[in-house]
C-alpha cells in the first residue's frame, strides 16, 4: 500500500491539490456574491443582506440551498443535448482556468515531498488561459441558441459577438508583458518582475505597461460580461439575456462560471502587471514582513468587539469565535518566523486579488452600461489599435534598450 | 502499456468517435460540436508530441474562432435537421463500400511503410522561441503572404455578406 | 514513446472519415465541416513528422494551414449564406440549376 502511494505520489498530490483548490474556489465564489451584494448596497446607501446570520454572512448558504431545492424546469422545444451542455461547458472551462495560476513562490515540504502552491506551471501558461477564454464563447452562444426563445437568442448572439471582439484586444494587450518576460509561463513573468528586488513597486510591470494594463483590464471586464459591458444580460434590455430560460441549478452554474472568471481575471491582472507575490516594498525593508500580522490582529480584535455587541445570540457566539481565530493566526505568524516568511508571497497575491475584486464590484455599483453599438465600436476602433500600438512601442523600446 | 501510449489511445478514440459523430448526427449544430471535440482531441495529441504552441494555436484559432464562425452561421441560418434526399442510386449502393475501401487502403499504406519511417524521437522540445525564429527568418515571405491572404479574405467576406442595395 | 506511424494511421483514418462525411452528407455546412476535418488530419501528419525528424518546419507549416483554413472558412461561409438566401435551402442537391 505504501509502495503504491510512494510510486504514484505526484498524481495523488495533484489530485488532493485539485480537490482542495476546487473547494476553496467555490467557497470564495459564494462569499464573493456576499461581498458584492454588501458593497453595492453600501454604495447605494442601504445595507444589503444582514438578516441571514451575523452581517448576512450565511446568505451564500441560503442562496445555495435555494439553488439546490428550487424546481428545475426544462422548456419545451429546446435542443436537449445543447441545453444541458452549455452551462456544464461554461462552468468546466471557468474552473479549469484556476489550475494554471501560481499562488506562491516557495514549495511546502510535507512528508518529504515538495509541494508547489498552484496545480501546474505550464510552459504556455498565458496561452492556455487564452485558449480557455476562446472556448468559453461556446457556453454563451449555445446557451442562447438552445433555449428556443427570442430574448436568449439575441442575448446569446450579442454576448458571444462581444466576447469574440474583445478577445483580440485581450491577447494583444498581454504581448507587451510577454516581450518583457520572455516566456509564456506565469511563474517566469513574476520572476522577471523580481529582477530588481530593491525597487519594490517600481519593478512591477505596471509602470512600463500602463497602457497594456488598461487595455487588458477593460477587455477582461468585457470578456466576463460584467458592468459596464453587461448589456447582453441586463434586466431592463433583454430580460436576462442568454440565461433567461435557465432555472435553478443550471443558472447557478452560469453564475459560478461568471464569478470564477472574475477571480481568474483578478489573479491574472495581479500576476502580470502588479508583481504577483512580490511585495511593493523594497526587499531591504524586512520590517514590512510583519504586515500580515499587523493587519490580522487588529481586524480579529475588531471582529470580537463587534461580535460581543451584536443583536442575536448566534452572532454573539459566531463573530467573537471568528475574530479569535483571526487574531490567533496573526499572533502565530509573529511567533513562527519561518511560517511568516512562507506566507509573505501568498499574502501579497491574495491582497492584490482582493483589491481587483473590489474594483470589479465598485464598477458594478457605480458605472452605467454601454449601449451595444458603443460597446462594439469601443472594442474594435479604440481598444484594438491601442493594444497594437502598445506592442509596437514595447518591442521598439526593448530593441533600443538591448542595443545600448 | 506506458502512460503516453494510453493517453494516445484515449485521445485517438476521442478523435475517431468525434469524426463518426460528425458523419452520423442529423442536426448541423451537433456535427459542429463533434468537430470541436475532434479538434480538442487533436490539440491533446499535439501536446503529447511536445508541440505546445501549435496545440494552443489550434484551440484558440480553430476551436475558438473558426468553429465559432460555423456555429454562428448555423444559428443565423436556422439550419434544421437534414432532410433525406435520395437522388443518386449509384451513391447509395456503391458509396459505403468504396469509402471503406479508401480508408482501408490509406491506413494499410501507412502501416506497411511503418518500418521505413525514420524516427529520431529525441525528446519533445518545441520551444516557442525556436518556432518564432524559424517563422520570422526562414519563412518570413510566406508569413507576409498569409497576412495578405487574410486581408483578402476579410474583404471578400465583407463584400459577400453585404445586403443588396435596394 | 508513441511510434510515429500510429499518428499517421490516425491521420489517415480521420482523413478517410472526412471524405466519407463529404460524400454522404447533404447539408452544405456539414460538408464544409468535413473539409476542416480533412485539413486537421493533414495537420496531425505534419506535426507527427515534425516530431519524428526533430525539425520545426512541420509545425510552421501547420500554422500556415490553420491560417489558410481560417481565410477559407470566412469566405466559404459568406458564399454559403448567399446560397442559402438565394435558394432558401441548405441542401446541396437543391443547388442544381446548371444540371442538364
Amino acid at each position: 500500500m505504501s509502495d503504491f502511494l510512494a510510486e504514484h505520489a505526484d498524481i495523488l498530490i495533484s489530485l488532493v491539490k485539485i480537490a482542495l483548490l476546487l473547494f476553496i474556489v467555490l467557497t470564495v465564489n459564494a462569499y464573493l456574491t456576499w461581498f458584492e451584494r454588501k458593497v453595492v448596497a453600501h454604495i447605494q446607501s442601504r445595507w444589503g443582506p444582514h438578516r441571514v446570520g451575523p452581517h448576512g454572512l450565511l446568505q451564500p448558504l441560503a442562496d445555495g440551498a435555494k439553488f439546490l431545492l428550487k424546481e428545475d424546469p426544462t422548456p419545451a422545444g429546446v435542443d436537449k443535448f445543447t441545453y444541458f451542455l452549455a452551462p456544464l461547458m461554461a462552468l468546466a472551462l471557468a474552473l479549469t482556468s484556476i489550475a494554471i495560476i501560481p499562488f506562491g513562490p516557495d514549495p511546502i515540504r510535507i512528508l518529504g515531498h515538495d509541494i508547489y502552491l498552484g496545480i501546474v506551471d505550464l510552459n504556455i501558461g498565458i496561452l492556455a488561459l487564452f485558449a480557455i477564454t476562446a472556448l468559453s464563447v461556446y457556453g454563451v452562444a449555445l446557451a442562447g441558441w438552445s433555449s428556443n426563445s427570442k430574448y436568449p437568442l439575441l442575448g446569446g448572439l450579442r454576448s458571444s459577438a462581444q466576447m469574440v471582439s474583445y478577445e483580440l484586444a485581450l491577447t494583444m494587450s498581454v504581448v507587451g508583458v510577454l516581450l518583457m518576460a520572455g516566456s509564456f509561463s506565469l511563474r517566469d513573468i513574476i520572476t522577471a518582475q523580481a529582477r530588481h528586488p530593491e525597487l519594490g513597486i517600481l519593478g512591477w510591470n505596471i509602470f512600463p505597461q500602463i497602457l497594456g494594463f488598461l487595455c487588458f483590464f477593460i477587455a477582461a471586464v468585457a470578456e466576463t460580461n460584467r458592468v459596464p459591458f453587461d448589456l447582453p444580460e441586463a434586466e431592463s434590455e433583454l430580460v436576462a439575456g442568454f440565461h433567461t430560460e435557465y432555472a435553478s441549478f443550471k443558472f447557478a452554474m452560469f453564475f459560478i462560471a461568471e464569478y470564477t472568471s472574475m477571480i481568474t481575471v483578478s489573479c491574472l491582472c495581479s500576476i502580470m502587471f502588479f508583481g504577483g507575490w512580490l511585495s511593493p516594498f523594497p526587499a531591504s525593508w524586512t520590517f514590512t514582513h510583519y504586515l500580515p500580522s499587523v493587519i490580522l490582529i487588529p481586524f480579529g480584535l475588531w471582529v470580537i468587539w463587534d461580535g460581543i455587541r451584536y443583536e442575536t445570540i448566534f452572532g454573539r457566539i459566531l463573530l467573537p469565535g471568528l475574530g479569535m481565530v483571526i487574531a490567533v493566526l496573526g499572533a502565530l505568524l509573529i511567533a513562527f518566523p519561518a511560517v511568516n516568511e512562507f506566507i509573505q508571497g501568498p499574502f501579497w497575491l491574495l491582497s492584490k486579488i482582493f483589491v481587483f475584486l473590489f474594483v470589479y464590484v465598485w464598477m458594478r455599483g457605480t458605472l452605467p452600461r454601454f449601449r451595444y453599438d458603443q460597446l462594439m465600436s469601443f472594442g474594435w476602433k479604440l481598444l484594438l489599435p491601442v493594444s497594437l500600438a502598445n506592442v509596437v512601442f514595447t518591442a521598439s523600446a526593448i530593441l533600443l534598450w538591448r542595443s545600448r | 502499456m506506458s502512460a503516453p501510449l494510453m493517453v494516445f489511445f484515449v485521445l485517438a478514440a476521442m478523435a475517431i468517435l468525434g469524426a463518426f459523430s460528425l458523419i452520423i448526427q442529423r442536426h448541423p449544430i451537433h456535427s459542429a460540436l463533434s468537430l470541436i471535440v475532434v479538434m480538442i482531441a487533436l490539440a491533446g495529441l499535439y501536446l503529447l508530441m511536445g508541440a505546445e504552441f501549435v496545440a494552443a494555436v489550434q484551440i484558440i484559432v480553430y476551436g475558438g474562432a473558426i468553429m465559432v464562425l460555423f456555429v454562428f452561421v448555423i444559428m443565423l441560418l436556422n439550419a434544421g435537421v437534414e432532410e433525406r434526399t435520395n437522388f443518386s442510386k449509384l451513391a447509395s449502393f456503391a458509396g459505403l463500400p468504396l469509402t471503406i475501401a479508401l480508408m482501408g487502403f490509406l491506413a494499410a499504406a501507412v502501416a506497411r511503410s511503418a518500418d521505413r519511417v525514420q524516427t529520431y524521437q529525441t525528446g519533445t522540445v518545441a520551444p516557442t522561441k525556436a518556432l518564432a525564429n524559424l517563422l520570422f527568418q526562414d519563412f518570413v515571405y510566406p508569413f507576409e503572404l498569409t497576412s495578405f491572404l487574410i486581408l483578402i479574405a476579410i474583404l471578400g467576406a465583407i463584400v459577400l455578406a453585404q445586403r443588396e442595395k435596394i | 514513446m508513441v511510434p510515429t506511424h500510429y499518428y499517421l494511421i490516425l491521420s489517415a483514418i480521420l482523413f478517410g472519415l472526412g471524405v466519407v462525411a463529404f460524400v454522404f452528407r447533404r447539408n452544405i455546412i456539414t460538408i464544409f465541416m468535413s473539409i476542416e476535418l480533412m485539413l486537421n488530419a493533414v495537420n496531425l501528419a505534419f506535426v507527427a513528422f515534425s516530431q519524428a525528424w526533430n525539425r520545426l518546419d512541420g509545425q510552421v507549416f501547420v500554422l500556415f494551414v490553420i491560417v489558410v483554413a481560417a481565410a477559407e472558412a470566412a469566405v466559404g461561409l459568406g458564399i454559403i449564406i448567399l446560397i442559402a438566401r438565394n435558394r432558401q435551402s441548405l441542401n446541396v442537391e437543391r443547388v442544381d440549376l446548371l444540371k442538364l
